[in-house]
């Protein structure tokens, strides 16, 4: 709200933007910057802890992997870390801005490239918006299909993250199987709609594509192949005790912390906090299918790894089921006009955590607000926390273990 | 003397290929196909064609870290038998030239890392010299176990005795023990350093060379090629301290054994996984304890 309309909060300590840009309401900006002065991100105060033995390491937003910009800085104690600070708005596009007076023509592909990696994730919560402010509800098969969908999506991202981690601490067998095996993954999603991040997939309404009976079988088909290999490949990681060695005790957070930051997904799950918005607040298919929800206790890199491998297992579980078992009927329900002067709040448990979308509408039923939160926004601050008194060396590893999406927190 | 030539041209021509094998080795673990086994000779062709910038502010320092990388290892080889054959050059107390010339290369390339300036390679350089204060005893202890067996302080006398085997295995298995983890720690291997991350954070050798490229690089790697040839050969030599009778055959032997080196060392690092930074410096420790057992068993 600072950034976008200039409001200031009262007895705020120490007031940063999150985003770099310059305010919606001109002549208003809550840091008295001029208007027409570039704003360019990370510039700016930086925490620093004094001292004699204290040093600074600023990581980014340049990075040795191909990876999406961001700048890190660290107050360390030769190898101690006494405090990350974490600079993102690099990847900023004002997505935001570009959905006002929507939904228009562009707005679908506006939502799935919101974060890549999580298309379905946000599709679906922008389809169940409009759903919601239009009054129309998709039909059970297309409900199902886009569970679907979200749970492979899930399956990819967490096969992903594990052979991602096993890579961090040099660990090679399972580093190479799941770099295959998330491609199979995606390779399934692609076979479902075309598109390996599932894009053209969800729209509001239903789904765009339908499956066939050969189609079903080839994919329960493709999926046990897979699975089959992510369990070699799963057991391969969690049985290696030097893999467990690194894994254990490194960048915890503790369940009152991650309450407190408010951190969701599988991050917060790792602390035991048992939260999924697919039970606590279930919409589309999982009113009808629960999915059991799995937390860890030690918060630490293994808990946020296993957690994801047992959400692998259960996503497979459900994928499966709901294949045998998709309902018939239509894909797609006629579209009916958004209703004017309403607000709608979509829930969907995406694979990184809690994906929200607020949609306010005009007089003419066009969008005057949209607001998108993606779970890595309420994550970054949980990494920053994890780092404290750990080996600076540890916080690749650690930063693997969330995941997190730049331009998802960006926009 | 023609020994001598065969010596000097498997150390300069060797020592990429050993990158090769390691390399492959581990595609093979990893289900890949993986790159070619002269792939090392191919980056250092392709670095040498390059051009190179040097980092502001830093001056013949930096260029002396690639260059002390190369000639060090190349000289310490010299004091090395190879084989079944003495080294070229050899004389009582060449084992203390010997570990000083190595750390000598170490000190250049730690200076060239601080010469830049960055954060990051003033903390890779303060980590290597830090684990290699630990390496160092382990080095030096298994030198003093071998010296009391073989009864001479030259490395072509100490790294040929056969018969040790029979009348101290014991301390000879901790001295082997004990260097195989040096061998490891100061070629940068899995556990103690991933050679293949891009984790500027996690890195330890790897870290202090960032900011060089072109012909810098390639002297780095090929260097780094060379210590890894160097101490496989002294490693080897513990291990298989015997004489083939038929000299060409003992060559074979040798350059055989060097492979089966690379190769091990390309399946401990399929297998497991990095050490946490914290506890490298208790295994560094643990190998020096080792061949400390090993010189006290002998001292009776």
């Amino acid at each position: 709200m600072a950034e976008q309309l200039g409001l200031r909060p009262q007895g705020h300590p120490w007031l940063k933007p999150v985003r770099y840009r310059a305010s919606w309401r001109p002549g208003h900006d809550a840091w008295g910057r001029k208007e027409g002065e570039p704003i360019l991100p990370a510039v700016g105060d930086f925490f620093r802890v004094e001292g004699t033995e204290v040093h600074e390491v600023a990581v980014g937003p340049v990075h040795a992997g191909v990876i999406e910009p961001g700048h890190f800085r660290f107050q360390c104690h030769g190898e101690r870390v006494f405090h990350l600070e974490i600079a993102l708005g690099f990847q900023h596009r004002g997505v935001e801005e570009s959905l006002l007076g929507g939904p228009h023509r562009q707005t679908t592909a506006r939502i799935e490239t919101l974060a890549g990696d999580t298309t379905i994730g946000h599709a679906t919560a922008f389809s169940q918006a409009v759903e919601a402010l239009s009054g129309a509800s998709a039909p059970p098969r297309a409900q199902a299909i886009r569970g679907v969908a979200l749970e492979l999506e899930r399956l990819a991202n967490h096969t992903g993250d594990l052979g991602a981690l096993a890579g961090d601490v040099g660990f090679l067998p399972t580093a190479s199987f799941c770099g295959r095996l998330r491609g199979d993954f995606l390779n399934l999603t692609a076979l479902l709609c075309g598109n390996r991040f599932g894009r053209g997939l969800v729209r509001p309404g239903g789904t765009l594509v339908d499956l066939d009976d050969a189609l079903v079988a080839e994919l329960g088909r493709r999926l046990e192949e897979a699975m089959k290999d992510l369990r070699g490949a799963a057991g391969l990681l969690f049985g290696a005790a030097t893999v467990l060695a690194r894994f254990e005790g490194t960048g915890r957070v503790d369940p009152a912390t991650a309450e407190a930051l408010g951190l969701v997904g599988p991050a917060a799950r790792a602390c035991g906090v048992d939260q999924d918005v697919r039970r606590d607040h279930p919409t589309g298919i999982w009113r009808f299918v629960h999915v059991p929800v799995m937390t860890a206790y030690d918060g630490d890199v293994n808990g946020r790894a296993f957690v994801r491998w047992l959400e692998a297992q259960r996503s497979y579980d459900f994928v499966k089921a709901q294949l045998a078992t998709l309902p018939k009927g239509a894909v797609r329900a006629a579209a009916r006009p958004i209703r004017p002067e309403h607000v709608a709040v979509s829930l969907v448990e995406g694979w990184r955590g809690e994906v929200c979308h607020v949609a306010v509408t005009d007089a003419d039923g066009r969008f005057s607000r949209y607001k998108v939160v993606d779970p890595s926004f309420h994550n970054w601050m949980g990494l920053a926390m994890a780092l404290r008194n750990e080996e600076i060396s540890d916080f690749p590893l650690c930063n693997k273990s969330f995941n997190l999406s730049y331009c998802g927190h960006d926009l | 003397m023609i020994h001598i030539v065969v010596h000097v041209l498997l150390v300069l021509a060797l020592p990429p290929l050993l990158t090769g094998v390691i390399a492959r080795t581990k595609a093979a673990f990893a289900g890949r196909n993986g790159p070619p086994l002269l792939q090392g000779y191919y980056d250092l062709a392709r670095l040498f064609r390059k051009g190179s910038i040097l980092p502001e502010g830093s001056g013949w320092v930096f260029l002396a870290g690639p260059v002390a990388g190369v000639a060090a290892p190349l000289f310490a080889s010299l004091l090395l038998p190879f084989g079944g054959h003495t080294a070229p050059v050899s004389f009582a107390g060449d084992m203390i030239l010997f570990a000083y010339v190595l750390a000598l290369s170490r000190f250049f390339t730690a200076a060239a890392a601080l010469d830049t300036g960055s954060a990051f390679e003033g903390m890779g350089a303060a980590r290597e010299v830090a684990f290699s204060c630990l390496a160092e005893p382990a080095l030096f202890f298994g030198f003093v176990a071998l010296a009391r067996i073989s009864g001479s302080l030259s490395l072509s006398q100490m790294l040929g005795t056969g018969p040790g085997w029979v009348t101290a295995g014991a301390p000879l298995v901790l001295v082997a023990a004990s260097w195989a983890i040096v061998l490891l720690a100061e070629n940068c291997r899995i556990p103690f350093d991933d050679p293949n991350t891009h984790l500027e954070l996690t890195m330890i050798h790897e870290v202090m060379v960032l900011d060089h490229g072109g012909p810098a690089f390639g002297l780095v790697l090929y260097g780094a090629s060379v210590k890894l040839f160097v101490l496989s050969a002294l490693f080897l030599r513990v291990v298989f301290p015997f004489n083939v009778t038929d000299p060409r055959l003992d060559w074979i032997a040798f350059v055989a054994g060097i492979l089966l080196v690379a190769l091990s060392i390309g399946v401990v690092e399929s297998v497991m996984a990095r050490l946490r930074l914290v506890k490298v410096p208790q295994l560094l420790v643990g190998a020096c304890v080792l061949s400390a057992f090993g010189m006290l068993l002998l001292a009776r």
